[in-house]
């Protein structure tokens, strides 16, 4: 395999790095007045790294430590779409705020850059520079409303808890270096299929797995997020519940089932410990809030405990679960963010959940695709969010996860409660100040695909289920 | 056989209707596109019974497209045992828009595209032949009925609304959870496939026939998780009532039948105790919860969770007489409540009251509606000549085979049901007209004669020729009956040999689960 190889195997993250840089040349040269083209190329940018990836070869490169197949292609593609739409949703936001900063849609492009690494990353070393190249472009996007000290706040927890976590994660690579000789992950696997599993080893298990659970913000690693998703601007906020979970999810699942099939005992019990948590967490604490940020927070915490019920199956199944899950996930969500961003009166945003009141009444339109998709977060059929955690249970039933499964059907009736009052809040309740009509282009768009996506799922399953499928049998033949 | 894909034009001729009322969302348009809507899609029901073959036990009209691959694919088809309930539903939406023409001022065109999604979910639900396909439309069917009862309902309506959506939904959750195990055991989804040959092993079936018991006891509903009905019932706008009494619940014992029954023998046999004693004590505590009520429209919710005991009772009898009078008291029910609820409509109405001492003495100024109320009233209490006598008949018939105990408790449900439905009648219809609001009330308009005549007419003929319906239901309740008792003979038989050495090797070599 030589160089040259490599790189065409990278090219769909080369074309991010270099659109990256000369967009932050242009930026710098030409100050802010560039912020909405420079968000328009980053879109562009985004665009060809897709069309990169979808016809690009796969394969391994650079010694194995880099590995484009089918499962990272399929990440990558989720990845790519919720970042070019959460750019997209930033124009509005320039406008709402009225301050144009070109380094957002760069910053997005890197953290984008890093994210699409840690979905290939086949080695603990390179998994570490993704994370990290992902890490530190967020910090920057967490606090990115500088003048406002929420988002201010945001940040500094983020950074504070993010480097906690990525110690942890580090400590727990070198160990697992240490009791296995290699950072290679085919590598590890195969020294403890022949050499068994070691205590030292499961040590550096726990670690990695802490470390992964604070980036999927899984119970009890979770305290970051709803302040993170309240205090960032709400595309960040978007980015953040969709592209950065995607990568995180995707990192979370090959980094545990390449390496140590051979320890499933060991990793099944944590996996299917910190999922309940999450689903139950998510479900409960969401009952009282009363920001949507907020909420969204607690619902995406309870959403990552669905979705790691795919990881404790362990099977081929449970990962196309997971892929599933994943792609409504972000569509769902995606939707949700740009209605939120809606909110607005007399261009001033609001985020109280009691300021949606009557909202079927004053805007039928966003009533109507809003409490849709929180219908299809709860997992209500026929919406899109109800075969999400279909194919979740599946495995799960399968892999013989009776419990688990149970406690999270369970989970997901209490979380059915605030998603329900969300809509009560839309439709029953008496109207409360309509919202500015005017809606950005960006955000119209993102609204109606998203709507559609969720009521058209199920006529459209089938495809989606079929290239799942194919990704998850890349990871788990 | 037709070409033309009769179920699927039932099923989502209504939801093109909504699409229509998206498109024109004026007041007099969307009640007249819901009117035609749903009156165009009775006429296909009526075509679906009109090409149904009555001597055919299996499934009929059927149609089957992949959808999500894997074995679980779109397929539809009827039998004798949901044909009628398609017609039912069809039948009685156009009931539905036409009593709500008046009564809904607001959010007209929303409150039409609800119902019409409804219907959609509803005969989706009686026509589809595969689990995940109808777990699909029995749970979106909620959607619409929280809408229904949270936006159009009474004062306690958000309250009523959350606990309909809430006890239905952890039901049913858990029939998810077994489908998916029934999935991984038999490797489809197909209900037609399943049920030519249910072979769930003993132990499994218990814990599948409990999750689908969890599901559709709260449904149908069964004591003691019938408290939401009455609850549902009282703050949901009158054509909300009578879609939940008339179809809604017939879900449940649909579902039983569907399921429960043919697919877990073992488990049906073992668990008929349980039912039976949940079903008398259905019909006579219920009853006698009806007899103090003071909303009328809780009466008649406490009534129908009685009538609802009359069904359970008689399809875990598992004979010919009572399976096939579950499923005529199920339809009659649906008649029956459903016109209950347009009567206690038309004089709501009128007065904006539901409190039965708010009224006293209207057959004097109002002949006719004392005369329609008093066939239904009837019919309620079973009386000979009208439909309710016919299904509690089988199903008293069916206990008595079965266990003639059970026949004699529930056949003081019957004197109960007298007692609360000729009480209330009395103190709403005979006496003196004194109370001053009364003076004007005016009797029925022609919109609602319209209503109400066809339903007394359907009433009455059921109860005189119940054939119209045991001839198409008789096939394949045979069948059902039948398989069961098969296969509850050989789990019998399995049990006996696993008994001994010899028997085992017999097992073994016989092939047997």
């Amino acid at each position: 395999m030589s160089f040259t190889t490599s790189l065409t195997v990278l090219l769909p993250e080369i074309i991010m790095a270099i659109g990256a840089m000369v967009l932050l040349l242009a930026g710098a040269a030409g100050g802010e007045k560039t912020a909405t083209p420079i968000s328009w190329a980053a879109i562009g940018v985004m665009v060809l790294a897709e069309l990169a990836v979808a016809m690009g070869t796969g394969g391994p490169a650079f010694g194995g430590a880099f590995m484009a197949d089918n499962f990272a292609r399929y990440a990558k593609l989720l990845i790519l779409i919720s970042a070019a739409l959460s750019v997209l949703l930033t124009e509005e936001f320039f406008a709402n705020t009225k301050q144009s900063r070109f380094e957002l849609p760069v910053l997005i492009l890197l953290a984008t850059l890093g994210m699409m690494l840690m979905v290939s990353a086949n080695s603990f070393l390179a998994l570490y520079m993704g994370l990290e190249l992902q890490s530190l472009a967020l910090y920057v996007l967490a606090a990115f409303n500088r003048d406002h000290l929420r988002s201010t706040e945001a940040g500094l927890k983020y950074f504070v808890l993010g480097a906690l976590s990525s110690g942890m994660l580090l400590y727990g690579i070198s160990m697992i270096y240490g009791f296995t000789g290699s950072v290679d992950f085919y590598i590890v696997r195969d020294v403890i299929a022949h050499g068994g599993v070691s205590i030292g080893l499961i040590f550096g298990l726990v670690f990695l797995i802490s470390g992964l659970a604070f980036k999927v913000s899984a119970v009890p690693f979770h305290m970051w997020t709803p302040d993170v998703y309240e205090g960032a601007p709400t595309p960040v906020t978007a980015y953040f519940a969709t592209a950065a979970k995607v990568a995180a999810l995707c990192l979370f699942l090959r980094a545990i089932v390449i390496p140590f099939p051979h320890a499933i005992e060991q990793w099944r019990q944590i996996i299917i410990f910190i999922s309940v948590l999450s689903m139950a967490l998510g479900a409960f604490a969401a009952l009282g809030q009363k920001n949507i940020k907020r909420l969204m927070a607690y619902s995406s915490i309870g959403h990552m405990g669905y979705a790691l019920l795919g990881l404790a199956a362990g099977t081929a199944l449970g990962a196309r679960g997971i892929l599933i899950y994943l792609a409504i996930y972000v569509m769902t969500n995606i939707g949700v963010f740009a209605c939120i961003q809606a909110m607005k009166r007399q261009g001033k945003p609001v985020e109280n959940i009691s300021d949606l009141a009557g909202l079927a009444r004053t805007n039928p339109k966003l009533g109507l695709v809003f409490s849709m998709l929180f219908l299809s977060l709860a997992g209500l059929p026929p919406l899109a969010g109800f075969f999400a955690k279909f194919y979740i249970f599946l495995a799960a039933i399968q892999a013989n996860l009776i419990w688990p499964a149970v406690l999270g059907v369970l989970a997901s009736t209490v979380g059915l409660v605030y998603y329900l009052k969300l809509v009560k809040v839309m439709y029953f309740d008496e109207p409360a100040e309509p919202f500015d009509s005017e809606i950005g282009i960006g955000s119209e768009l993102i609204i109606i695909l998203s709507g559609a996506f969720a009521l058209l799922f199920i006529f459209t399953a089938s495809p989606v289920i079929t290239i799942a499928d194919a990704a998850a049998k890349a990871l788990l033949p | 056989m037709s070409s033309l894909p009769l179920l699927s034009l039932v099923t989502f001729l209504p939801l093109l209707g909504a699409a229509a009322i998206l498109l024109m969302p004026a007041a007099q348009n969307a009640r007249w596109i819901a009117l035609i809507t749903t009156i165009v899609t009775f006429v296909v029901s009526l075509a679906v019974w009109a090409s149904f073959d009555n001597a055919n036990p299996g499934f009929q009209l059927v149609e089957k497209m992949n959808w999500l691959g894997g074995g679980i694919s779109y397929h539809m088809g009827v039998d004798g045992i949901s044909m009628l309930f398609v017609v039912l539903t069809a039948g009685l939406m156009p009931f539905c828009i036409a009593a709500s023409w008046e009564s809904i001022e607001e959010r007209v065109a929303e409150y039409m595209i609800a119902f019409l999604v409804l219907e959609t979910m509803m005969i989706g639900v009686f026509c589809s032949l595969d689990l995940v396909l109808f777990y699909v439309l029995f749970e979106a069917g909620l959607i619409p009925m929280f809408l229904i009862i949270g936006i159009w309902g009474g004062k306690r309506r958000i309250y009523a609304s959350f606990k309909f959506f809430l006890y239905t939904f952890i039901g049913s959750v858990l029939m998810l959870l077994a489908i998916m195990s029934m999935y991984w055991y038999t490797g489809t989804t197909d209900i037609a496939a399943i049920l030519a040959n249910p072979h769930f092993p003993p132990g499994m079936q218990v814990w599948l026939w409990l999750a689908f018991f969890a599901s559709f006891a709260v449904k149908m509903p069964m004591w003691p998780v019938h408290t939401w009905l009455p609850d549902a019932h009282v703050e949901a706008p009158t054509a909300g009532s009578v879609i939940l009494a008339g179809i809604l619940l017939k879900m449940g014992g649909y579902g039983f039948l569907r399921f429960s029954v043919p697919m877990f023998p073992h488990a049906t046999e073992m668990f008929a105790p349980l039912v039976f004693v949940m079903s008398i004590v259905a019909i006579i505590y219920t009853s006698l919860v009806a007899l103090a009520q003071e909303d009328m429209k809780k009466l008649i919710a406490y009534s129908s969770v009685a009538h609802m005991g009359f069904v359970t009772m008689g399809i875990f009898t598992i004979t010919h007489q009572g399976v096939e009078g579950g499923i005529f008291q199920m339809l009659s029910h649906g008649v029956v409540s459903g016109a209950l609820f347009l009567c206690v409509g038309v004089i709501y109405d009128r007065m904006h009251t539901r409190e039965i001492a708010a009224y006293g003495g209207l057959v004097n100024r109002m002949p006719m509606y004392a005369g329609c109320f008093l066939v239904f009233t009837l019919a309620n209490v079973g009386l000979p000549g009208t439909s309710g006598f016919v299904g509690e008949f089988l199903t008293m018939l069916g206990a008595f085979v079965h266990n003639s105990w059970i026949a004699i408790f529930a056949a003081t449900g019957v004197i109960l049901s007298a007692a609360y439905a000729l009480f209330l009648y009395r103190r709403i219809i005979f006496g003196e007209l004194v109370k001053p609001a009364l003076q004007t009330i005016e009797d029925l308009t022609a919109r609602e004669i319209a209503i109400l005549a066809p339903l007394v007419i359907i009433t009455i003929a059921l109860g005189v020729y119940p054939n119209v319906v045991t001839n198409v239901t008789s096939p394949a309740v045979a069948k059902l009956v039948q398989d069961n008792q098969k296969a509850v003979a050989m789990e019998h038989v399995r049990a006996r040999l696993a008994g001994t050495e010899e028997g085992r090797i017999i097992i073994m070599k016989a092939g047997m689960p």
